[in-house]
């Protein structure tokens, strides 16, 4: 019931030395079946971590349990030393979370939307009197702020969801495969935006993707999930060295054939 | 409780944009009062009996006269003259006649000789309420037949007078308040059930479960919501079916009051079991099939379209522990009755505890997790 500061303070990770996310022996069952199976890894400050993975791998599970979601079977998630199981709440205020459904009210206009998350987010009226033009600006749908979220198309309806997530001013943003359906011209679109948002605000960003050349040209790092488990993880260049045989073009796609463990029929 | 009312505020503004869900939780429990209300409860009229006069005599003649005289008066019953007995049992199989009078051929004598004079009825005993009148009606005509008869009847009936509490009451009037109760009923199911299902499928509650909301307001929210609408829906009906029913003129505030009150009580009974039952739930379909169900176990035992009294024992108990009764009870005072806020305390008393147990329920079972 009281409201959070979600304001320029919380901007700062009081916490110094440690990474941003933090993830050791992370276990998740549903049943007999393991979904996510012992991984850990850390993502630091100001980084963005590319997670990949075939079908069925394990991303959404593992982004679900580090926003809360979904309960851990065993292990821990840390965000700048929060532990997620132990007080989610002040985790959640660090992060903002694009999940892989789009997940806007279609009935309700792009402004309604940011301004209805922001008030569950606990940001005060002021606050989001600055914060939401502000967005809208930034993911220029500024001139659209009244339409229905229902008449926009796929990839404007992404970068709605995007500015939702950071109507808080998150140290953390989370995205669970924010380029998927989109044509290729709002892919770029979409990446832009994030580049920006990510020089304008010191972002930390987790992104799970398919498209192997968006990883590429923009992660830092890449990590590679297969059945529940985590089989590489390293800066694009490095993985596509560590490719037997590997030669100037070497793409990322080489790489995941090889990790994955599975063939590429071109 | 920013946060709870983040939720309200988007339950509404999604209410409001889709006014198809308004007019539909209005338009049903309207049509049952027009529907129901004129079809049930009224007289059974242009009834077709046929007779078989075999009698011919002047007593057989009374009674024609006492048909013709019911056919007179509202055209209640319409008198078909067929030729024999078997003719008229066609008829009544058939469907064409809806029963059969045979007045045999000694009936004057008999009526004179005073020697029990008997008359065949042949009734359709598949409809129990057109059978049942025929037999009322003919009863009467029958009777007829010893009118002048010299000496007075022996052996009086005994008459009742009944004395009745209010002015006349048709059935439209009597279903009112289980209409009422209907549309809260259908707008929490709809409003409040269905599209919550719906928006956990698409994955609206996931993107709520990642902001720090907690579960105690998520479920605020979500009921006053959902009783904002019922409310809407509850005084929407309750205003147009008194004005339907003709009741509505002799409202004074207090009674309005009290309706307000009881409509507010309602929804927040019907709103918090809708939660409860919701909140272990993921698949969409199942409010829908469960609808049915609800309607059937809680709607019709109510004692919204049938007395209470009525129902067998283990029905009775579903009735002790259902908000729909309470409800119909308490709406049926003030909206018949002309009671206010004191006479349906009681009524009150049981649905606020009942939504508060209801909501500790909710907020028990339901899971912040997916
Ligand atoms: N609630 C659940 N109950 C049972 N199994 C589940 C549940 N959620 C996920 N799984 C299983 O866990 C595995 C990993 O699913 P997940 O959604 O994490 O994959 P993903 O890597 O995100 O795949 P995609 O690229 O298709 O989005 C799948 O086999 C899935 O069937
Ligand atoms: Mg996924």
């Amino acid at each position: 019931m009281s409201a959070v500061n979600a304001g320029s303070g919380s901007r700062n990770p009081g916490d110094s030395g440690e990474p941003a996310i933090l993830i050791e022996h992370a276990v998740k069952q549903y049943g007999s079946f393991t979904a996510v199976n012992d991984v850990s890894f850390s993502v630091g400050t100001g980084e963005t971590l590319g997670l990949l993975g075939s079908n069925g791998a394990g991303k959404s599970t593992l982004i679900r349990m580090i926003t809360t979601l979904v309960p851990l079977t065993s292990g821990r998630i840390r965000l700048h030393g929060v532990d997620v199981s132990v007080n989610p709440d002040r985790a959640r205020l660090s992060i903002g979370v694009i999940p892989q459904a789009m997940t806007s009210d279609v009935d309700l206009s792009i402004e309604e939307n940011l301004s209805i998350y922001a008030k569950l987010y606990g940001v005060p009226r002021a606050e989001r009197r600055k914060t939401i033009p502000r967005l809208l600006e930034l993911v220029n749908l500024a001139d659209r702020r009244n339409s229905l979220v229902g008449s926009l198309s796929g990839g404007m309806r992404r970068r709605v969801e995007i500015a939702r997530g950071l109507v808080h001013y998150p140290q953390i943003l989370i995205l669970d495969e924010p380029t998927t359906g989109l044509d290729p011209v709002s892919r770029t679109d979409v990446w832009e935006m994030l580049t920006t948002i990510k020089r304008e605000r010191q972002l930390t960003i987790l992104v799970t993707t398919h498209y192997m050349d968006e990883a590429d040209r923009l992660c830092d790092r890449i990590a590679i999930m297969e059945k529940g488990r985590l089989v590489a993880l390293d800066t694009p260049f490095a993985l596509k060295q560590a490719v037997p045989g590997s030669r100037a073009s070497t793409t990322l796609d080489d790489v995941f054939v090889h990790f994955s463990g599975r063939e590429l029929v071109s | 409780m920013m946060r709870a009312l983040a939720i309200v505020e988007r339950e509404l503004r999604k209410f409001i944009r889709t006014p198809v869900l308004l007019t539909m939780t209005l338009v049903m429990p309207i049509l049952n009062l027009l529907v129901l209300g004129s079809a049930f409860g009224g007289q059974v009229r242009h009834l077709n009996v046929a007779v078989v006069d075999e009698d011919g005599g002047p007593a057989a003649r009374r009674v024609m006269d006492a048909i013709y005289t019911l056919q007179a008066n509202g055209d209640v019953v319409r008198p078909v003259m067929f030729a024999n007995e078997v003719e008229a049992a066609r008829g009544v199989r058939d469907g064409s006649v809806q029963g059969a009078m045979i007045l045999p051929s000694d009936f004057s004598r008999r009526v004179y000789a005073g020697d029990e004079p008997r008359v065949g009825l042949l009734l359709d005993n598949t409809d129990g309420v057109v059978s049942g009148a025929i037999r009322g009606l003919l009863t009467g005509a029958v009777q007829e037949a010893r009118r002048p008869a010299p000496t007075p009847r022996v052996g009086r009936a005994v008459t009742l007078d009944a004395v009745e509490l209010y002015p006349f009451m048709p059935y439209m009037r009597y279903m009112l308040p289980g209409v009422v109760t209907l549309a809260m009923f259908m707008t929490v199911m709809i409003g409040g059930g269905m599209s919550y299902l719906d928006d956990k499928q698409r994955g609206v509650h996931e993107g709520y479960l990642v902001t720090p909301i907690t579960k105690f307001e998520l479920l605020l929210g979500q009921n006053l919501a959902g009783v904002v609408k019922s409310v809407a829906a509850g005084v929407l009906v309750a205003l147009m079916g008194a004005l339907i029913a003709g009741v509505l003129q002799a409202f004074t505030p207090l009674r309005l009051l009290a309706l307000v009150m009881l409509i507010i009580c309602v929804s927040f009974a019907f709103m918090t079991m809708m939660s409860c039952i919701m909140a272990r739930m993921d698949n969409p379909m199942v409010p829908r099939a469960m609808f049915g169900v609800l309607n059937t176990l809680l709607y019709f035992p109510s004692g919204a379209i049938y007395p209470v009294q009525s129902l067998p024992g283990w029905l009775r108990w579903i009735s002790v522990i259902n908000p729909f009764t309470y409800g119909v009870h308490g709406l049926r005072a003030v909206l018949l009755k002309g009671a206010t806020l004191p006479v349906v305390l009681p009524d009150i008393g049981f649905l606020i505890l009942f939504s508060m147990l209801m909501f500790t329920g909710a907020v028990t079972l339901f899971r912040r997790t997916l």
